[in-house]
């Protein structure tokens, strides 16, 4: 097992060298740089001069090869240098905008897994039911409606609603507050856009819940349970839905690392300053440093929730072994 | 009479390659009637299609054009489903809508799933180093945020259907081909292979003719959530201004604008695209389920 996960780190390198590669060249693809952006937008006109300063300045001078091994170097001491546009360290500026984003992404996770698990297993407990119907229904509408969508409808409602009753109409706080400080200020900014992305959290991982209940109460084990008299509702809990979990922490597992990374269109939608909306500014400024601080960041925090993922996995299930 | 006997031989085949293509209607209607739900979504895929197609004929209104005289009007019988802050007929920019959700689903599904396909099947029939390159290269693309890949293909080469293709396309083609992958790897090993081998067929006719054949069923179930998925990005893309622009209809663009500004007096323009969207992608859906139950005998009933 600890050989296996010391491999598994190991093969994360390869994978963020790639990352680093793919972000540091996609970012200077793009025609024009910072230095035109700033400079343009200052001044209207600039000269030459001016632009050349302004790249040594930035280090924009120096051979891209040695940008590069410079970026990588410097990411393997987990330095990701200073922002270029605003001067300040990337750290500092990711620092400022990750907590919200972090925050809707689990509470997008608790909510999914708050409705999911117990929708999926009476769905598959009473297959072809009313029930079993009302629940794939609520899952496959869940996957096919766009979730900014649905927090524009869900924004509306709001508004709608808090017009009728306190005759002017509620939008919810849009500077963030951290929950220890004001839990309710902080809880009505955070709860909506997570119940949005919730819900089609929540549908995934109740189709998963679902099909991997079907498949496990079909097991001569459930059977030999049956038989020997246990109670339903220790068979259900102990032996059945114990075993349906595998695939469903993988979903979750694999659902919230995409989330870190595709916040975006959410944050938007409610104005929330998170990590995605800063990514959006980063890579329009072009501000290389900051756009591959945030990709390096989301990119590592996918792999490790895949390793997790499959390490809670052989835990689980202990006839699984690693090699 | 010992000429004819291959001939009356051959009749017997002939007859029954002709029953199996007659069966393709009788293989719909069986279709039909086992799969209801999924029956459902492939009439909505196929209607959403023609609507798409034939939009220059049903669509009530010139979908760009202004009118000033009729802005933020309510649905009535002149504007079915109401009208924008430029009273541009919203009936009409969703049938056309349907054009670009169609183009840009089928076209990135289809990309990407054929690209993802030959990289998984080429990389479990390989194996080795090329197979390690090929997964370290799609572990890389699959952590990749989709969206500074749209923001980069759109700074790089502009906005514009095609582009917004290309970015929904790249993050498509890691997810089929690990699936495939692991689909072909349990084929790569059976005999046939093996005496295809040793026939001395080329690489590539090995790879197209006798194993990809085997790995369709699950890449024909993944390439309908491809087209759902695609729809869906398309969307959002072009509500983030990084896909389709202005004028061309579209059903994310349409979210963009007015729709918050006009959420207390004109609920309409914010329902109805979504509405569009939220039928289309469950539509594709439920036809994909349906496909899963009837392409993969062993998922049946779950």
């Amino acid at each position: 097992m600890y050989r296996y996960i010391v491999r598994r780190i190991l093969l994360m390198v390869p994978t963020l060298i790639g990352a680093a590669a793919l972000v540091f060249f996609l970012m200077r693809l793009i025609p024009g740089d910072i230095c035109q952006v700033r400079l343009g937008a200052e001044a209207g006109s600039f000269s030459q001069q001016a632009l050349a300063d302004c790249h040594a300045a930035l280090g924009l001078d120096r051979p891209i090869w040695v940008q590069f091994f410079d970026f990588v170097w410097k990411f393997c001491h987990l330095d990701l240098g200073i922002s270029m546009w605003s001067g300040k360290p990337v750290t500092d500026e990711i620092a400022a905008r990750f907590p919200i984003s972090l925050e809707v992404a689990i509470g997008a996770t608790l909510i999914a897994v708050a409705i999911a698990i117990p929708l999926g297993t009476i769905s598959a407990l009473k297959q072809n039911s009313w029930a079993d119907l009302f629940a794939r229904s609520f899952a496959i509408s869940g996957i096919a409606a766009p979730s900014f969508w649905l927090g524009i409808i869900a924004l509306l409602a709001v508004l709608n609603v808090t017009q009728i009753i306190g005759g002017r109409p509620w939008m919810p706080p849009i500077d963030y507050v951290p929950l220890w400080r004001d839990p309710i200020r902080n809880l009505s900014i955070v709860i909506l856009p997570a119940a949005t992305v919730g819900y089609r959290y929540a549908a995934v991982v109740a189709r998963m819940t679902r099909s991997a209940m079907l498949e496990v109460l079909r097991e001569d084990y459930i059977r030999t349970a049956r038989a020997k008299g246990l109670l339903h509702r220790v068979i259900i809990n102990r032996h059945a839905l114990k075993n349906a979990m595998l695939p469903v922490v993988t979903v979750i597992g694999i659902e919230f690392a995409f989330l870190i990374g595709g916040l975006v269109v959410t944050e938007q939608v409610f104005n929330l300053n998170g990590i995605g909306r800063l990514l959006v500014q980063a890579v329009q400024n072009q501000d290389y440093t900051l756009t591959q601080g945030i990709v390096m960041l989301v990119v590592t925090i996918f792999i490790l929730t895949n390793l997790v993922v499959d390490i809670v996995y052989a835990w689980l299930d202990p006839r699984i072994r690693y090699r | 009479m010992t000429m004819a006997a291959p001939d009356n031989a051959l009749a017997p085949v002939t007859d029954e390659l002709a029953t199996v293509r007659r069966a393709l209607p009788a293989r719909v209607l069986r279709f039909v009637r086992r799969q209801p739900l999924g029956t459902i979504g492939l009439v909505l895929v196929v209607v959403v299609t023609l609507i798409g197609i034939s939009a220059d004929w049903i669509a009530p209104y010139d979908p760009t054009a202004n009118d000033f005289a009729a802005m933020t009007q309510p649905p009535s019988w002149a504007h079915l489903l109401g009208t924008d802050q430029f009273g541009r007929d919203l009936l009409s920019r969703i049938i056309y809508g349907a054009r670009t959700a169609v183009v840009v689903g089928l076209s990135a599904s289809m990309i990407g799933g054929f690209i993802g396909l030959v990289l998984g099947v080429a990389s479990a029939y390989f194996g080795g180093r090329i197979d390690l390159l090929v997964q370290r290269a799609l572990d890389v693309l699959m952590a990749f945020p989709l969206i500074i890949m749209a923001l980069a293909v759109v700074a790089i080469f502009g906005t514009g259907v095609q582009n917004v293709i290309i970015a929904i396309t790249i993050p498509l083609i890691p997810r089929c081909a690990r699936v495939v992958r692991s689909n072909a790897l349990s084929i790569r090993e059976v005999p046939y292979i093996d005496s295809a081998r040793t026939c001395g067929f080329s690489h590539a006719r090995i790879i197209l003719r006798h194993m990809v054949p085997n790995v369709v069923a699950p890449f024909l179930i993944m390439l309908t959530a491809f087209v759902g998925q695609a729809i869906l990005a398309e969307a959002a893309l072009s509500y983030l201004g990084l896909g389709v622009q202005e004028p061309v209809p579209d059903w994310g663009l349409m979210l963009q604008g007015g729709a918050e500004e006009y959420a207390t007096t004109a609920p309409w323009i914010a329902v109805f695209p979504g509405l569009a969207i939220m039928l289309t992608v469950f539509g594709v859906n439920i036809f994909g389920d349906a496909l899963r139950d009837v392409l993969d005998p062993k998922l049946r009933d779950r």
